[in-house]
């Protein structure tokens, strides 16, 4: 008896050790952009397996699927902490991003079955007027790693557009982004537009030429300059 | 390729103010003749444009021209270049740039007249291709409100045309986040190229039609957006350096149909045009922080036949306006280097390599746009077998003048930066340097993201 109780917890130990070990396996091909198998980056990693791969092996010994999105979020909260210090770049966020991609499609059976839930909706898109990307891009794929799921309008979006997408996702919240000093107010038209209809509606800004001083003025909930800022800022009003 | 030669092949050759066919406008500015002369770019302070605001707008404009030629007057400037680079609602509806440039140009005319102070309008209509995602460069509706921005534009008194031309640009943008070379060259050497032909070959018809000056194009939302990134910390300077590099080869192809300069002034790929060509160049450095930081403030000067701010709100400041403001700096920058090209070459060339010098070391931006480096980079571009050929030619030898210099001590590169120079250099390795190649190869990794017919693909 008492042999068997010592090999039921060596067994147990052992198997929340390959637990922990997965779980930060994966959190680490997260971080590193690890997409798969077949895929050459990083090249330190060449040949071994990668988020893909790794997640269908955690589902299928019986992690549960919180457990592993929570894997996935960590490793690309690393990457995202690592870029905000001036120690990754914008390529190393973006194969990170990708590689947290290939994991989440194992988990959209969970998702769709409310067994797992996101952060929240991110209705995202640059103002009518102005044709700048880049920046609102950066912000979608950062708020997307950090467990958000984000619907990107793209660029010179209308206020009608932002008002409809809304009403399919009632609880979003919604970022407005503009790098030019002639379309920064048409911010506040879009802002308008979409509190006549949803006047609790959290709306947060960003863009080069713009401030809190410019968010206070136009109503928005809030403003943040930079990427990392945005899903501190998200995380801080939705929670 | 048109060129397979230098025009220019000496760092000296390359001096300020100096180029080898200068270009005289219709006031009688030379530009590249000699001196260097201040170009004036502004825009409007926060405000939204429509109707109601029009006179407002126009007023702005009356005042920022008037203003600033009467302080350079003031300050005994031989004259000035005006940029009006148009706001998207000033090329989308046409009538609204043309009243502008026509405001503007009496400003110009009425003080030549009475005056003689000389100045000039280089009129810069919006890309407006970027509407339509993917773009429709060759079909557009939007090239219409272009076209006629240009003509009307032109003969309401914007002399030097001049575009920041985007095609490409929609394959650009990704492969600038994930600092894929490979797509960069694609995008510009391939797609840019071929847009830059029909787009210039227009647009100097247009020029020459109206007895105006096709100027130039510049690749800034290329490069620039390159080097703004890489300021950031987005992505790595040894990228944005090799990027700058490769759209040398792209903005080349204005002057290849007819341009003769002086290019854009946010074109710091211009040292390669005037190296290649011999035609004047614009450029901005310290100068231009008002709009946007670098790591090139004085070496941008080296080459420079115009010297530009870039951009600056019509704001106030302590002293005046802003532009005002900028009209002074500007001149002073100029006065300085006109002083020195009056005192002779070794003087003026001394200037020019303290401008060199002083910022080199720094950044592997800047190391690219020594003179010596200019002309050791085009001679790569202009051995080239096709645009492909050229610009992997040209990106290499950049990254053997980054990596010589880190070796030896001379260029300071961030430690993460250092795994790039060998990522680059592969990457650049595996271009198939035949087109139809390159096109076969890169079609299926950029589905949807491009329409290869409005490309003539």
């Amino acid at each position: 008896m008492l042999i068997n109780n010592i090999q039921y917890q060596y067994f147990t130990l052992n198997k929340i050790k390959m637990k922990e070990e997965l779980l930060s396996k994966l959190s680490e091909c997260t971080e590193l952009g690890k997409i798969n198998l077949a895929s050459p980056f990083p090249p330190q990693l060449k040949g071994q397996n990668g988020v893909d791969e790794l997640t269908r092996e955690a589902l299928d010994s019986g992690i549960s699927p919180e457990e592993v999105l929570e894997a996935l979020v960590s490793g690309m909260g690393v990457i995202g902490d690592k870029f905000s210090a001036g120690k990754a770049f914008v390529p190393n966020m973006l194969m990170a991003a990708k590689a947290m991609s290939a994991g989440m499609a194992h988990l959209k059976p969970f998702f769709n079955s409310g067994q797992v839930k996101r952060k929240g909706t991110f209705v995202i898109g640059t103002v009518f007027g102005d044709l700048h990307d880049i920046g609102k891009n950066l912000v979608a794929m950062t708020v997307e790693g950090a467990g958000w799921e984000v619907i990107d309008l793209g660029v010179d979006v209308k206020p009608e557009k932002f008002v409809e997408v809304i009403a399919q996702y009632p609880d979003c919240v919604v970022g407005l982004s503009a790098l030019l000093t002639t379309t920064m107010n048409n911010m506040e038209v879009v802002l308008k537009a979409i509190k006549e209809k949803f006047p609790e509606k959290i709306v947060i800004i960003g863009g080069a030429p713009l401030s809190q001083e410019f968010s206070d003025k136009i109503g928005a909930t809030g403003y943040s300059s930079s990427p990392q800022g945005a899903v501190n800022l998200l995380n801080q009003l939705v929670a | 390729m048109k060129y397979n030669k230098l025009a220019i092949n000496t760092p000296e050759g390359l001096l300020f103010g100096n180029a080898l066919y200068p270009v005289t406008t219709r006031r009688g500015l030379v530009i590249g003749g000699g001196s260097v002369i201040p170009e004036l770019n502004f825009t409007l302070p926060t405000m939204t444009i429509n109707a109601q605001s029009l006179p407002a707008i126009g007023a702005h404009y009356k005042g920022i021209v008037t203003d600033a030629i009467e302080h350079a007057r003031h300050l005994h400037a031989p004259g000035v270049i005006f940029e009006f680079e148009t706001l998207l609602e000033m090329t989308q509806t046409p009538s609204i740039g043309i009243d502008l440039v026509k405001i503007m140009n009496e400003v110009c005319e009425e003080n030549y007249v009475k005056r003689g102070f000389k100045s000039e309008i280089r009129l810069t209509p919006n890309d407006l291709r970027e509407f339509d995602r993917p773009p429709l460069c060759r079909t557009s509706s939007y090239l219409d409100a272009m076209w006629e921005l240009f003509d009307k534009g032109s003969l309401a008194g914007g002399d030097l045309l001049s575009i920041e031309s985007t095609g490409g640009k929609e394959i650009h943008d990704d492969a600038l986040m994930m600092c894929d070379i490979k797509a960069s060259v694609f995008a510009l050497s391939v797609l840019g190229v071929r847009d830059m032909k029909m787009l210039w070959g227009n647009i100097v018809a247009i020029a020459h039609k109206n007895n105006k000056i096709a100027a130039g194009d510049t690749a800034c939302g290329f490069g620039n957006t390159a080097m703004v990134l890489a300021e950031k910390g987005f992505i790595p300077k040894v990228f944005a350096a090799i990027v700058r590099i490769v759209t040398a080869v792209r903005t080349l192809v204005a002057i290849e149909e007819g341009a003769v300069g002086p290019d854009k002034d946010c074109g710091y790929e211009g040292p390669y045009l005037k190296a290649i060509t011999g035609t004047p160049i614009s450029m901005e450095g310290k100068s231009s922080a008002c709009a946007h930081f670098s790591p090139l403030g004085n070496i941008a000067a080296c080459c420079a036949d115009l010297w530009s701010n870039e951009s600056v709100q019509n704001i106030k400041l302590l002293s005046g306006m802003a532009p005002t403001v900028y009209m002074e700096q500007l001149e002073y920058d100029a006065r300085l280097m006109n002083q020195a090209l009056k005192e002779g070459k070794p003087t003026a060339t001394m200037l020019q390599r303290l401008f060199a010098d002083s910022d080199k070391s720094l950044d592997p931006q800047a190391i690219i746009l020594t003179p010596k480096n200019v002309i050791a980079i085009s001679e790569e571009i202009v051995k080239g077998t096709n645009y492909i050929d050229a610009s992997v030619r040209a990106a290499v030898k950049g990254l053997d003048i980054i990596e010589d210099a880190f070796n030896a001590g001379q260029l300071l590169i961030p430690e993460m930066e250092i795994v790039w120079i060998d990522m680059l250099r592969l990457a650049l390795s595996e271009i198939p340097t035949d087109e139809s190649k390159f096109v076969e190869e890169m079609l299926p990794t950029l589905e949807g993201k491009f329409i290869p017919s409005e490309y003539g693909l």
